[in-house]
């Protein structure tokens, strides 16, 4: 599972040759530690709307008359530690300091009428990118342009979505570039998207590039401790005995909840090391079978009187070319990693105990968006969690709760580490951070979804993937 | 000076169990220890119930086939496991009725208020067996460690000869006698006449219902997989009383009678260890927990088996009809029976003598027969013919798959439910107990 070549072309002689040969040179991504800043400074909020962009203003009050900008708020929101107690270098003009390494800029464009308001904010935003430190981020803050009311304003937003993708490409370093789309009914002062900075501007986001997340109102509550948005919720997680589910377990026990762990009763060695890691309780169980959703249901109210959160995370594959593809390999995928879904989501959905702001977050793959040779019936079913996660949405919304999904694209696990080394070499290279993502930064993106604060970001498909060439 | 209070007796639950699935010998846990073993059964009972941390009231289960540096074994497995270091423990032994004996011990302990909670269990291996040196080795070795003088010493050790150097395999035949509990039990199939047929039926019933048992998932919550292996390994599904017919005796061959214990009908020497949670109901319902099974009561039994009066596995036809009458009960008044398979003509045996009404007045001193059981509510879920024995372990196994069976039951009939358990060990001992759906 280790990533030699990054390592090699890290340091000493690896780094020459790499350099000299112009080969990628992908650099170890920063993670999340605890008590570590959630925001790597300076952080410089650049605007597309006029008044902010000539602003030179390092507190994020505005200057005369004007109302505030939203980008005055996001200033404000970061001055104010983000809700915490953190203490944010914030500017707002990219020449206060000439020669500084920014940490992290903040493009907010929610405000553009018409493509040539863009320049306002990208030129300068080109000027600093050099500047940008390892790992950086820039995020981009827009509103949705399918709910523009003039062609120009939704080209504008869409202008704004694009030109984050294409910054994503041209970042190096382990840097990421991510946008916030909002909808109509969010603000940028709401929790989610409180919720949403502190994913995006922390190392939590590490391989997650090149991503546009629609916010779509203001739904959500700030969690008393942020270290713990958890804290008294209960969480199952399917497939949790390795792997990616393994980590999403401990991750969200860390982040305070108590969690049923689920695998297949074949896995239960490594499934009960796991619960005793995380102090949860071990539940074997094949989730195909009809009674699959009361187990969970009944193990859960039973022991902890509630069940608030579900990941779907368990799920299989049996590659072949669709030419030579046998009956059981074609059901066993589709009964696995959607319909199982399916019958469970109808089962909790139907259940009084699932109603209190119910989360269900499930994988999809970068496969269900894109294709993949060799797997059309995995690639079928992931495209089928796609669809179910955008018209499940609105059914969980009823209840206050949400459901969205992940793809995730080349992360390390034992499973990947299975794939040949040529083949594996190429899929671990072909993104923008040029590099195979780790379980935690599936778990960390499946936690912020599932925080209380990100109510308001709900049926969305968020990839986790390093901005993988392939795909949209 | 203060009066100490009487204190009622409080009800002793059982919350649940776990076992690792049974090997066999000299398979899959080669190289797996009494401890690792335990410690792997403690664990995945740790996970399916979120006991991590926990100091629980005791723990004591026990193995029959021991080291001597396992002195402390189930200690030394809860140091080693995600329980509380603070929970206190202790080994013991009872031969095959080493794990029901370990749960009639704990809830004992409950019910006289002295531990709110705990875990019974067992653990064997025959792949990890103590292999000891000779008599003759350990004694000259022993002097030579108490020698003062170099001279001592070397007088001590020159009285070892080459043939003192074979290492003395563990045996575990009756010492008493030196038959093996085969060529025992044989002597008991013959006097009662049991033929091989129906041995091989019960065999046949016993890999049938396990194999079902598994299909339908009732183990899902009951087993932890361990070292790669999730079902029982001596289980075959496919078995068929055409298949057992053909296999050859191995067990009373020098008898006047035909010989009919067949390695089919008999149990194999397997590893594996068992745990069942204990508890009263107030630590039960502290962390949720729902009681699948009341403790009622238990019997142990020894019969005189070195002089030939009684067959050595025999003992718990005499433990059930005192358990019985201190209960008012008859042998009818259960829902279910779970009768430890050590061979299908000990379950056989057993249930003939229940039914023998001379047997019954003159070897019982009963008034008439016990009389005759439901077969179909014998050993519905397998038992040890096809899950294999590893001694201390079969009793946890027992244990919490009946009481999962009789909640079960009482949830589905909305009435209370019954079963009687009986274990048979070495040295002619029996342990038989009674649960009813909490």
């Amino acid at each position: 599972m280790t990533d030699r070549y990054t390592s090699f072309v890290h340091h000493g002689f690896g780094k020459t040759l790499a350099q000299k040969l112009g080969l990628p040179q992908p650099v170890p991504l920063r993670r999340h530690t605890p008590s570590a800043p959630v925001v790597t400074g300076p952080v410089l909020v650049l605007s597309t709307a006029p008044a902010a962009a000539s602003g030179d203003s390092t507190t994020g009050a505005s200057a005369g008359e004007h109302p505030p900008s939203d980008a005055d708020a996001v200033a404000t929101l970061l001055l104010n530690g983000l809700g915490s107690d953190e203490l944010i270098d914030v500017r707002r003009s990219p020449h206060t300091a000439e020669g500084t390494r920014w940490g992290t800029v903040i493009v907010v464009a929610t405000e553009v009428t018409h493509p040539n308001d863009l320049a306002a904010a990208m030129l300068p935003l080109g000027q600093v990118l050099r500047g940008l430190g390892q790992c950086g981020r820039v995020l981009f803050i827009t509103r949705d342009p399918e709910e523009a009311d003039r062609p120009a304003v939704a080209a504008a937003r869409q202008a704004v979505i694009s030109t984050m993708r294409s910054v994503a490409k041209e970042l190096r370093r382990g840097a990421t570039a991510n946008a916030l789309v909002l909808g109509a009914d969010a603000t940028v002062t709401g929790t989610p998207v409180l919720s949403a900075l502190r994913f995006f501007l922390s190392p939590k986001s590490a391989f997650v590039s090149g991503q546009p997340v629609t916010i779509s109102s203001d739904a959500g509550h700030v969690p008393e401790n942020w270290d713990r948005p958890l804290d008294g919720q209960v969480a199952v997680v399917t497939g949790a005995a390795q792997g990616i589910g393994a980590e999403i377990a401990a991750t969200l026990a860390r982040d305070g909840a108590r969690v049923v762990a689920v695998d297949i009763p074949a896995a239960g060695e490594s499934l009960a090391r796991v619960a005793n890691r995380i102090k949860g309780t071990a539940l074997q169980l094949d989730i195909t079978s009809p009674d699959a959703a009361e187990v969970i249901l009944t193990h859960a109210v039973d022991r902890y009187g509630r069940l608030d959160i579900v990941i779907h995370n368990a799920g299989i594959t049996r590659d072949k070319l669709l030419a030579n593809m046998d009956d059981d390999r074609w059901n066993s995928v589709m009964t696995v990693n959607i319909a199982s879904q399916l019958a469970m989501n109808d089962h909790f959905l139907a259940s009084e105990h699932f109603h209190r702001n119910p989360r269900i977050v499930s994988l999809a793959s970068t496969s269900g968006i894109a294709g993949n040779r060799g797997q059309t019936n995995y690639g079928a079913s992931k495209g089928g969690v796609i669809g179910m996660v955008t018209a499940s949405a609105p059914l969980l919304a009823e209840h206050g709760g949400t459901m969205n999904a992940v793809a995730p694209g080349f992360i390390e696990t034992t499973m990947t580490s299975k794939i040949p080394f040529a083949t594996r070499e190429v899929a671990r290279r072909l993104n923008s951070l040029q590099q195979g993502g780790h379980p935690v930064d599936v778990a960390e993106t499946i936690a912020f979804l599932v925080s209380p604060a990100s109510v308001g970001i709900n049926g969305v498909v968020v990839r986790v993937c390093g901005q993988n060439l392939v795909g949209a | 000076m203060p009066n100490p209070a009487h204190r009622p007796l409080t009800d002793a639950v059982i919350i649940g169990g776990n076992r690792i699935p049974f090997a066999r010998a000299g398979s899959r846990y080669l190289g797996a220890s009494n401890q690792d073993m335990f410690t792997a059964a403690l664990d995945g009972l740790v996970a399916r119930y979120g006991l991590q941390g926990e100091e629980l009231g005791e723990v004591v289960a026990g193995a029959v086939l021991k080291h001597s540096r396992d002195f402390n074994l189930v200690r030394e497995s809860v140091l080693g496991s995600a329980l509380s270091p603070t929970t206190p423990a202790f080994d013991l032994q009872q031969a095959c009725a080493t794990g029901i004996e370990a749960f009639i011990t704990v809830a004992n302990k409950i019910q006289l208020g002295q531990i709110d909670s705990a875990i019974a269990g067992g653990v064997d291996t025959v792949s990890d067996a103590p292999i000891a040196v000779s008599d003759t080795l350990r004694s000259a070795l022993l002097a030579a460690s108490y020698a003062k003088t170099l001279g001592q010493r070397a007088k001590a050790l020159t009285r070892i000869r080459p043939k003192d150097l074979a290492p003395a395999n563990p045996r575990t035949d009756e010492p008493r006698t030196g038959l093996s509990m085969g060529e025992h039990q044989a002597i008991t199939t013959a006097k009662w006449a049991i033929s091989r047929e129906d041995q091989d039926l019960i065999a046949y019933n016993s890999h049938h219902n396990l194999a079902n048992a598994y299909n339908t998932g009732f183990f899902d919550d009951l087993i932890t997989p361990f070292k790669g292996l999730h079902r029982d390994q001596n289980l075959r599904e496919d078995t068929s009383l055409e298949k057992l017919a053909t296999l050859k005796p191995v067990f009373g061959k020098t008898l006047s009678t035909p010989a009919t214990m067949t390695a089919g009908n008999s149990t194999a020497l397997t590893d594996g260890a068992s745990t069942v949670l204990v508890a009263n109901n107030e630590w039960a319902r502290e962390r949720n927990f729902t009681p699948l099974a009341r403790f009622v009561d238990a019997q142990t039994a020894a019969v005189d088996y070195v002089h030939g009066r009684e067959g050595l596995l025999m003992a718990p036809v005499h433990a059930v009809p005192r358990l019985l009458e201190r209960n008012g009960l008859s042998l009818q008044d259960f829902d279910f029976y779970e009768i430890h398979e050590a061979f299908a003509a000990t379950v056989l045996t057993t249930l003939a003598a229940w039914e023998d009404e001379n047997y019954c007045r003159n070897e019982l001193g009963l008034p008439h027969a016990l009389g005759a059981i439901d077969r179909s509510a014998l050993n519905v879920n397998g038992s040890s013919l096809a899950a294999g024995h590893p001694f201390a372990a079969t009793g946890g196994r027992i244990l919490a798959s009946t009481a999962k069976l009789l909640h079960a039951r009482a949830q589905e009939t909305g009435r209370p439910a019954r079963a009687l358990i009986s274990v048979c060990a070495a040295g002619g001992v029996g342990a038989v107990a009674i649960l009813e759906s909490a």
